[in-house]
């Protein structure tokens, strides 16, 4: 059994390889956007098949364990879905001439790599490791932010890079300082660098040293996550982009950051000497909620609109992996998984929605529910749903960690409900304007692959109304390692 | 003689920050170049010194990785480019050159208290390595705030790396130090590239990044 389990990280890793490789040289878009939707499927099934088999010992690169396990599952699955949307979506793109082949050619490699890059550094039991893989993701990323090399999309990749690589820099500065700290407990050698010695022997680091290393990760891996004041990246990336990146960039890499930022907590939070990570990361987390609830309201263009989304989720999951504890914890790990689900379905909505009306501006979509009542009423569901509302997902969630804060730090409540209530407004005014209203625009049909919206939608509608014992019992033990 | 060693790496650490503040305040785009070259050479003096000091030959990679790539082909390449584009002209800073010292010898001596304090138990060589290090990654940081040039930009980007190359080489017996410094050297290859390929003063007519504000995405 140990083969299968060494198989399947082996097949997480190098089916993206293989296929970024094949894709980039086969010619073709039909072809290569069928064999990026294969890829993606059979790393998925790869994936799954870590649940069924016994774990392997952690290497000293790469390893398995309860934590990375469900970012794993979450990254394949949106990564699947997300190449059936892109292969529809690119399908109209060489229509309206937007795309060339070439450009599909090269889009679809990046597409793969980005995979390879996500899985790395969720599989990563090195912190070396893990800061190259997430070097490469942004690398993939910013190329494919600038694809459509208009003015807007090349200065939304040159902020993107530099904006990144000045975090990433910092990020490795945090990483060689964490060495530091570990070298005289642990010895030269890349055993001071591998997590699961790490976190093993935490208690005996430096706590000065540590507790400044931190703060560069966070900075670091934090501009990555998108957390305001760090976030001026993130909004035109997702805007300028192909849709398919910016579903991949808020539902998956973005939980790839904050992924690495946890695991460093978990280090913190080993060593009785070193500051509590808790406060920084709920600050963090606060700042960005309420910023972004307010910019939400003056957006005109509805990507760069839901990128705000974005930054206020990911600061509602810093927030709660902030406070701690198991329920704000468990609440922190069902709004990733909700918030990457609806945040991608939105983002396929809102693809066909900007590719049938030839435009993204939010004041020249009207109607939609008269014009596409699919893409039209899956729009308000996901909508209502990111939105906070019951019956969905996101509701629970936030409910949970809303209940768990009033019982912990009962005032840190109130700028957080003040927050959500600011975004909740915003988005509902808008999607009003969207959805309802005198139709304006093309009302021609659209030819979208609707499954995997109503996919994710369903699953987030179905953890909203019921959630397995077997997933609770799951992330509540998860919740109990973070602490 | 291990006074010695002391001395020497700690002289060209010294140096490297030194070369950093001139970094700072030049003008012209090619006596930026100069400098940056200069930069370089001084780090991968360091790192070769590292490399002995430590008895780690894969160090001297990093150092080979160093002259050749940073210290002669990224200068020449963007040389070229800024012949090609005609940009060779005086480059505006958003803060005066005064101010930018000042700051920069605050950023120096925060680096210097902050890194000297919690490194207390670590050897020396490695605690006044961080130290500079630290400086020369946050002087970096500082070129590329107050410049608004995109080449500028990428040189402050570059000499931050620098910093981070020698803190990983003055964190004795730290593994995957060669493989950072060529993620490193990718990433800026493809920056490099990125300027010339998107061509961005083709399409902007400059490649003052102020002139691409005004490309907000909101204006559509």
């Amino acid at each position: 059994m140990r083969v299968s389990a060494d198989l399947a990280i082996v097949a997480i890793l190098l089916i993206p390889l293989v296929a970024a490789a094949l894709v980039a040289l086969l010619p073709g878009y039909r072809l290569t956007a069928r064999l990026n939707v294969l890829a993606t499927l059979a790393t998925l099934c790869a994936a799954l098949l870590l649940f069924l088999v016994p774990r392997p010992e952690p290497g000293e690169y790469l390893m398995i364990d309860d934590l990375n396990i469900v970012f794993i599952a979450l990254n394949t699955f949106v990564g699947f879905t997300t190449s059936v949307f892109s292969a529809s979506y690119i399908a109209h793109e060489i229509a309206t001439g937007r795309l060339t082949p070439v450009h599909i050619r090269f889009y679809h490699a990046m597409y793969q790599l980005l995979m390879f890059a996500m899985n790395l550094a969720l599989l990563a039991n090195n912190i070396g490791v893990m800061w190259v893989a997430v070097e490469l993701a942004t690398l993939t990323t910013v190329l494919m932010v600038g694809i459509y090399r208009t003015h807007e999309a090349l200065e939304a990749a040159w902020k993107y890079f530099i904006l990144g690589s000045v975090g990433i820099a910092l990020a490795l500065f945090g990483t060689i300082l964490v060495y530091m700290a570990a070298r005289p407990v642990l010895g030269e050698g890349v055993d001071a660098m591998v997590w699961t010695s790490l976190i093993a022997r935490a208690a005996a680091f430096d706590p000065a040293l540590l507790n400044v290393a931190f703060v560069f990760l966070l900075l670091g891996y934090g501009t990555k996550v998108g957390l305001a004041p760090l976030h001026a990246w993130l909004p035109d990336a997702h805007a300028e982009g192909p849709t398919p990146i910016s579903a991949v960039l808020s539902g998956l890499l973005l939980n790839v950051a904050l992924y690495a930022v946890l695991r460093f907590k978990l280090l913190l939070a080993a060593n009785p000497g070193a500051l509590a990570p808790g406060p920084l990361m709920v600050t963090m987390g606060l700042t960005s909620v309420i910023f972004a609830a307010f910019m939400l309201y003056r957006r005109r263009d509805i990507k760069r609109m839901f990128a705000y989304s974005s930054i206020e989720h990911m600061g509602i999951i810093t927030f709660a992996f902030g406070i701690g504890g198991p329920l704000a914890n468990f609440a922190g790990l069902l709004h990733m998984v909700m918030h990457s689900l609806t945040k991608s379905a939105i983002f396929f909505a809102v693809g066909h929605i900007a590719q049938v009306k030839g435009t993204q501006k939010i004041a020249d979509i009207r109607g939609l529910s008269v014009t596409h009542p699919w893409l039209g009423w899956s729009l308000v569901a996901g909508v209502v749903a990111i939105a906070g509302l019951p019956p969905f997902g996101i509701f629970m969630s936030e409910f949970l960690l809303l209940s768990s804060t009033f019982a912990r730090e009962s005032w840190l409540a109130i700028p957080l409900v003040f927050g959500l209530l600011v975004a909740f407004g915003a988005l509902l005014l808008r999607l009003n304007g969207l959805v309802f209203g005198e139709p304006t625009g093309s009302t021609a049909p659209v030819e979208a692959s609707y499954l995997p919206m109503f996919a994710h939608l369903a699953l987030v509608f179905a953890a909203g109304i019921y959630l397995p014992p077997p997933l609770v019992t799951w992330f509540q033990h998860i919740a109990d390692l973070l602490g | 003689m291990s006074a010695l060693v002391f001395d020497i790496a700690h002289l060209l650490a010294g140096g490297l920050v030194l070369v950093s503040f001139l970094l700072l305040y030049q003008a012209r785009l090619f006596a930026l170049l100069n400098i940056f070259a200069l930069h370089a050479m001084v780090l991968t003096l360091s790192v070769a010194w590292q490399a002995y000091v430590q008895d780690a030959p894969h160090l001297y990679v990093t150092a080979v990785i160093a002259l050749t790539f940073k210290a002669i082909a990224i200068p020449v390449a963007l040389h070229r480019i800024i012949q090609r584009l005609g940009i060779h002209r005086e480059i505006e800073n958003v803060v005066g050159g005064g101010l930018t010292m000042l700051a920069g010898m605050g950023l120096v001596a925060l680096s210097m208290v902050v890194m000297l304090r919690v490194t207390a138990s670590a050897d020396p060589l490695a605690r006044e390595d961080l130290a500079f290090a630290l400086s020369v990654v946050l002087l970096g940081m500082l070129m590329m705030v107050t410049r608004r040039n995109a080449v500028s930009q990428v040189i402050g980007f570059m000499s931050l790396e620098n910093g981070l190359v020698l803190a990983a080489t003055g964190a004795k017996g730290m593994p995957l130090v060669v493989e950072f410094s060529v993620a490193f050297s990718i990433l800026i290859a493809f920056i490099v590239i990125g300027i010339f390929l998107f061509r961005i003063r083709e399409r902007f007519d400059t490649v003052d990044i102020g002139a691409l504000d005004e490309y907000r995405g909101e204006r559509r």
